[in-house]
């Protein structure tokens, strides 16, 4: 059985580390980037970030003022038990996202859509978000709160099957170039590719793809994930650099994750993540143990399951 | 690249010595401003809550991540600009009302507005860098002096004055001639994207947006 406290001071603290502390794949991936980079605003721009990170943890501040919409995504484990169960689980995550936003102090960004009504705290009707997922074997709950910008850097279209690659390269270049002006993309960012499902799902897989993922990490389909690849190449061939400067540096990383749609259809949506790519995750055990990380582990074996069976993730590893 | 300390309620003179890329860094009071204080002062008509431009003129489009404590004092965390351009409808009667000559925001406005509005009254626009140096213009405050409107706007929206020191960084987007960095990069990019382009295709369907011509067909 896992406690409610544990799972509102676990909350808490998760919090706090997404707003305050750069995830390790995505600082190795911005000083990679900061290296390479040649354009002379767009490296200034980038070196002021990799000060900012550094003073934000000194500080115990939060990276960016614009503390995004906090969301959570669970994950639970076939055998996990919560104390209250799936309702307390709810509401110890409105409660910590409510409380965290008054203690760190994050920025209250939520407000009733027409009435503007704000609560000062983030939480209001469906906020935060709470998306729930399954796994087979275990007795753990994976906590994972993700604090993305809430305005620009996402764009979703209807393409064909016709399109084709062709057609799938021209939209990711419109919406980065899109994105990337002015640097509204809070670029260079990792950006998260949909492909197929429905129009919702689409927005769903290519948003987990962008907040879920880490950087270096590749789609399992080898053809998907040398697309990936090449996407990356593609973005930062566009001449654009952080703030929409001249420059290279527009993709961190590229993550693409794909769902079965209509035979008819081929849906894309992409998303940019941002300079602060504020992610954090903890699994608690029913033992009481709680081990935090940055890496969600969201895109299992299970969680891309093609058929009504699922390959065991040991024979996953064997052979990748 | 050129650093500058400039005072937040500078003259003339300091906002000729600009040039578009400076890096600025900033010394005395800022005000946060944006959509809910324009509506007030420049549709309904409202006094403005504080002595403008007296007691400062540099106006902050944004929000900070900030918290009432329960013995009424203010604490400050990271604070970021949110992004100007939609503020555009309002910014010519409200630089005229609040006599600001420094606007601090995030991805600039439109050159019309420049041209239009900022050209006028002798205003220049800064940007923050990132985005999301929020922790490094954290450090630059002081103190919070005041929040206007809390009630009526809410955290997010009231007018928040603070004092600064080495508030940075920023950089210089637009001058007192109207020209805008943004603007001059994007014309560079622009240049190269045929390029970029070489390999892809137009989608099959068109939207609006792509089309003006509401007889084609579309998706």
């Amino acid at each position: 059985m896992i406690a409610i406290d544990s799972i509102h001071r676990t909350a808490l603290t998760l919090m706090s580390k997404a707003a305050i502390e750069i995830p390790d794949d995505y600082l190795d991936g911005l000083r990679r980037a900061a290296d390479a980079e040649d354009g002379d605003l767009s490296a200034f721009v980038l070196q002021a970030m990799l000060e900012n990170y550094d003073a934000a943890k000194e500080d115990g501040r939060a990276m960016c003022g614009d503390t995004g919409c906090p969301r959570w995504y669970v994950k639970l484990a076939n055998e996990a038990q919560v104390e209250g169960g799936p309702v307390a689980l709810e509401q110890a995550l409105r409660r910590a996202t409510a409380d965290a936003t008054h203690n760190i102090p994050l920025r209250p960004n939520r407000v009733h859509p027409l009435w503007r009504t704000d609560h000062d705290n983030n939480v209001g009707i469906a906020a935060p978000e709470i998306e729930v997922a399954f796994e087979p074997d275990g007795d753990w709950i994976d906590l994972t709160t993700v604090h993305k910008g809430g305005l620009f850097g996402t764009d979703y279209r209807m393409l064909f099957p016709s399109d084709g690659i062709e057609g799938i390269k021209r939209f990711y270049l419109d919406s980065l170039v899109a994105f990337g002006k002015r640097g509204l993309a809070c670029q260079p960012a990792i950006i998260g590719i949909g492909l197929g499902g429905s129009k919702d799902a689409c927005m769903v897989l290519g948003k987990r793809a962008a907040c879920l993922r880490t950087v270096g990490d590749r789609n399992p389909d080898p053809k998907i994930a040398a697309l990936e690849r090449e996407f990356i190449d593609l973005g930062n061939s566009i001449g654009m650099g952080a703030m929409g400067f001249v420059g290279k540096s527009m993709v961190v990383d590229c993550h693409i994750e794909v769902g079965y749609c209509h035979t008819g259809g081929m849906q894309m949506s992409v998303h940019a993540f941002c300079l602060s790519s504020r992610r954090a995750c903890a699994r608690l055990y029913g033992d009481g143990r709680v081990e935090y990380r940055t890496d969600p582990m969201w895109f299992t074996p299970y969680q891309r399951r093609e058929t009504v069976e699922w390959p065991p993730a040991a024979v996953v590893a064997a052979v990748a | 690249m050129k650093k500058v300390r400039l005072s937040t309620s500078p003259d003339r003179a300091a906002l000729a010595a600009l040039s578009l890329g400076d890096v600025v860094y900033l010394d005395g009071t800022v005000y946060t401003a944006r959509e809910g204080v324009y509506r007030r002062v420049v549709e309904d008509g409202e006094a403005l809550p504080l002595d403008l431009p007296a007691e400062s003129g540099t106006n902050f489009h944004c929000s900070p991540a900030a918290t009432v404590e329960p013995d009424g004092s203010y604490r400050v965390g990271a604070v970021t600009a949110t992004a100007s351009f939609r503020f555009s409808k309002w910014i010519g009667p409200w630089l005229e009302r609040s006599g600001a000559t420094l606007i601090l925001g995030k991805g600039g406005m439109n050159p019309e507005d420049y041209r239009n509005h900022f050209v006028r009254n002798g205003a220049v626009y800064l940007t923050t860098v990132g985005y999301g140096t929020g922790a490094l213009l954290g450090r630059g405050i002081r103190r919070v002096k005041d929040v206007h409107w809390r009630e009526e706007l809410g955290l997010a929206q009231a007018v928040w004055v603070v004092e600064v020191e080495n508030f940075g960084p920023f950089l210089v987007e637009s001058d007192l001639a109207g020209d805008s960095l943004f603007e001059r990069e994007n014309a560079k990019i622009a240049a190269g994207l045929d390029r970029v382009y070489e390999g892809t295709r137009p989608a099959v369907m068109k939207r609006f947006g792509e089309t003006d011509d509401r007889r084609d067909e579309m998706i």
